[in-house]
């Protein structure tokens, strides 16, 4: 006893062939094409358009404003500064190595010393650093979010407790945040041995505070707005609070937690950037600020690159996001953007 | 005679609680209903019909009196009082054979073994001709196929009793025909105690034993009881033509349309 899926006739690959050319074939991917390439691509042509000519009309005590061209040229050669500093670092480790290996061959009870290498963090290192701590801070966040938005959502008098203080507290900016943050971890945070650095724990948990909020209060939504008809099939088989919460509330509110967990992202890469710029900690925020305070005629295209890197980061977690959602929703047809 | 009080609905009144003076839906309902009885409720709407159902279900708690079942008085939900609701009420998230699993899984995890629960929930399954859909989610059903999961869930918890709340409200006319077909079949064969509420008049005359026609509400109660006997396998085709088949359904529509004028009626002729 078993469903017998609707399967595909199997083709010859001659049939096959024949199939994948057809006309209608043909015009189904050509529309695809132009709904997923050409449209696409005819906006950012249009748009790098009139950067360019308005570019070519601003003039700053910098410079010219740059334009895509500069930008492009720009980004170029953060790269290859990225990769200076690699094989700097590389010969470095190889010169002291040797080093040690000669005062070891002189003298065997020779105490030898290993530095690490400090040389400047490049852009792609402050990438690196930017993405490690929004995941770190909206991972804090989550796990806090979830489980007070699912007890605020079950519980209407846990939520009339609470409500006041996610509406006090939500529209509190990061910039408010920071300097409390800082202060206290710099309290508490006393280790001989520190596993996080300081700076990075600052910029997390500011990142956690402000992106808390559309997580918590999306999941109460969606646990409040479960099918009544379902939570009374639950109460008719008993079922205990952890399963009807693991079996009925949680699938029921996975939409709306995701929507509250894509817009927590997106807040938290934002407040990330303006952390990192105003406390100096490290990352994309504070490789503008220092481009601009450096103020060279390069600096605002570096800057430019780093806002169009900030730009497509933001762009790529919410499709990571999405991708996820997809994969454990349940309602495969719904439509998600 | 058997138990004539299998299932006792005792002096059950109900107010809800509103903004002004609380709100009387049931005064003084008193039913007794035997074992492999199967009972229609039926009345116009708002007199209250869903909330004998629910109290009886254990949902709500009655204001005054209760609901007494095999002797034991019962006030909260629970699986042997299995519900049909209108609208399936199956968890989209799962496929149909997981819905009817976790109703079995409630019930019978201490009592079978894993092959033992496949196959009740397979045989239950098949019990309402949905053997070829175990693995599809509700939302690639149809109507008429969800309300027969529905229905196989409560069957597969071995309800003491069936409440079924408008369980073909829903449903086109043949489909309609078709699940009240087979829920005749099925009760013929497993011999379940139903209570059904239904608006259907020709539903209620054929398949039920008693019809229990409501007053209107506020403060609404049992109006009349009718005994329909006709003899079992009932066919609706046959039946069509019935002398005493079409002289139930006069009585009951005589009940619900001059004894009982509808609410909305009055309203209009009031204003």
């Amino acid at each position: 006893m078993s469903a017998t899926p609707l399967t595909k006739p199997v083709l010859s690959k001659k049939a096959q062939f024949r199939e994948l050319f057809n006309v209608a074939t043909l015009r189904l991917l050509m529309d695809r094409a132009i709904k997923m390439l050409a449209l696409p691509g005819f906006g950012i042509l249009v748009f790098l358009f009139l950067w360019q000519l308005l570019a070519n009309n601003i003039i700053t005590s910098l410079g010219q404003f740059p334009g895509p061209n500069q930008v492009w040229e720009q980004s170029k050669s953060l790269v290859t500064e990225h990769r200076r500093e690699r094989s700097k670092e590389t010969a470095f480790y190889q010169r002291q190595e040797v080093r040690n290996a000669k005062k070891l061959a002189d003298d065997p009870s020779a105490t030898v010393k290993i530095r690490s290498y400090t040389g400047k963090a490049t852009f792609l290192d402050q990438i690196f650093t930017s993405l490690l701590t929004v995941a770190f801070g909206f991972m804090v966040a989550t796990l806090v979010a979830v489980p007070l938005g699912i007890l605020c959502g079950l519980s209407e008098s846990l939520y009339r407790c609470i409500n006041p203080i996610i509406q006090t507290f939500k529209p509190v900016s990061p910039l408010a945040w920071l300097p409390l943050v800082t202060m206290v971890v710099s309290a508490l945070y006393v280790s001989d041995d520190p596993l996080f650095d300081k700076a990075f724990l600052t910029s997390a948990f500011t990142v956690a505070l402000c992106c808390l909020w559309p997580t918590v209060v999306n999941t109460i939504v969606g646990v409040a707005s479960i099918d009544r008809d379902l939570i009374n099939v639950s109460r008719v088989l008993r079922l205990g609070s952890l399963v009807h919460i693991r079996k009925v509330v949680i699938p029921s509110a996975i939409p709306l937690i995701f929507t509250g967990l894509r817009l927590s992202l997106a807040t938290g890469w934002m407040v990330l950037i303006a952390a990192e710029m105003l406390a100096q900690n490290p990352g994309l925020g504070k490789f503008i600020w220092d481009e601009f305070q450096n103020g060279s005629s390069n600096s605002l295209g570096r800057i430019m690159v780093a806002v169009l890197v900030i730009g497509i980061i933001g762009f790529i977690l919410d499709s990571l996001m999405l991708a996820l959602q997809k994969h454990l929703s349940w309602d495969k047809q719904a439509t998600l953007r | 005679m058997l138990n004539k009080n299998y299932l006792e609905i005792s002096q059950v009144g109900i107010e809800f609680a509103t903004s002004g003076e609380p709100f009387r839906a049931l005064q003084n309902v008193n039913l007794a209903i035997a074992k492999g009885e199967f009972i229609s409720l039926i009345g116009h709407s708002g007199c209250g019909k869903s909330t004998v159902l629910n109290i009886v279900a254990g949902l709500y708690n009655a204001t005054e009196g209760g609901i007494i079942l095999e002797g034991r008085e019962v006030d909260e939900p629970g699986p042997d009082r299995a519900v049909v609701f209108q609208n399936h009420a199956l968890m989209p998230w799962l496929t149909v054979y997981q819905n009817v699993e976790l109703a079995v899984k409630c019930v019978f995890k201490k009592t079978k073994t894993k092959a033992e629960i496949r196959d009740w929930i397979e045989h239950n399954l098949s019990l309402v001709h949905m053997e070829h859909a175990v693995h599809k989610l509700p939302s690639e059903l149809s109507g008429g196929m969800k309300q027969r999961v529905g229905i196989a869930r409560c069957l597969a918890m071995q309800p003491k009793v069936l409440l079924m709340d408008e369980p073909f409200g829903a449903l086109d006319a043949l489909t309609r025909a078709h699940l009240q077909d087979s829920l005749m079949d099925i009760q013929q064969r497993l011999d379940n105690t139903v209570i059904m509420i239904t608006h259907d008049v020709d539903e209620a005359v054929l398949l039920s034993d008693r019809i229990v026609m409501m007053t209107n509400g506020p403060a609404a109660s049992i109006g009349e009881v009718l005994s329909i006997d006709l003899p079992r396998p009932r066919n609706r085709v046959v039946l069509a033509d019935d002398p005493a088949f079409n002289h139930y359904r006069q009585q009951v529509l005589r009940f619900l349309y001059e004894k009982q004028k509808n609410p909305a009626d009055k309203n209009a002729v009031a204003g």
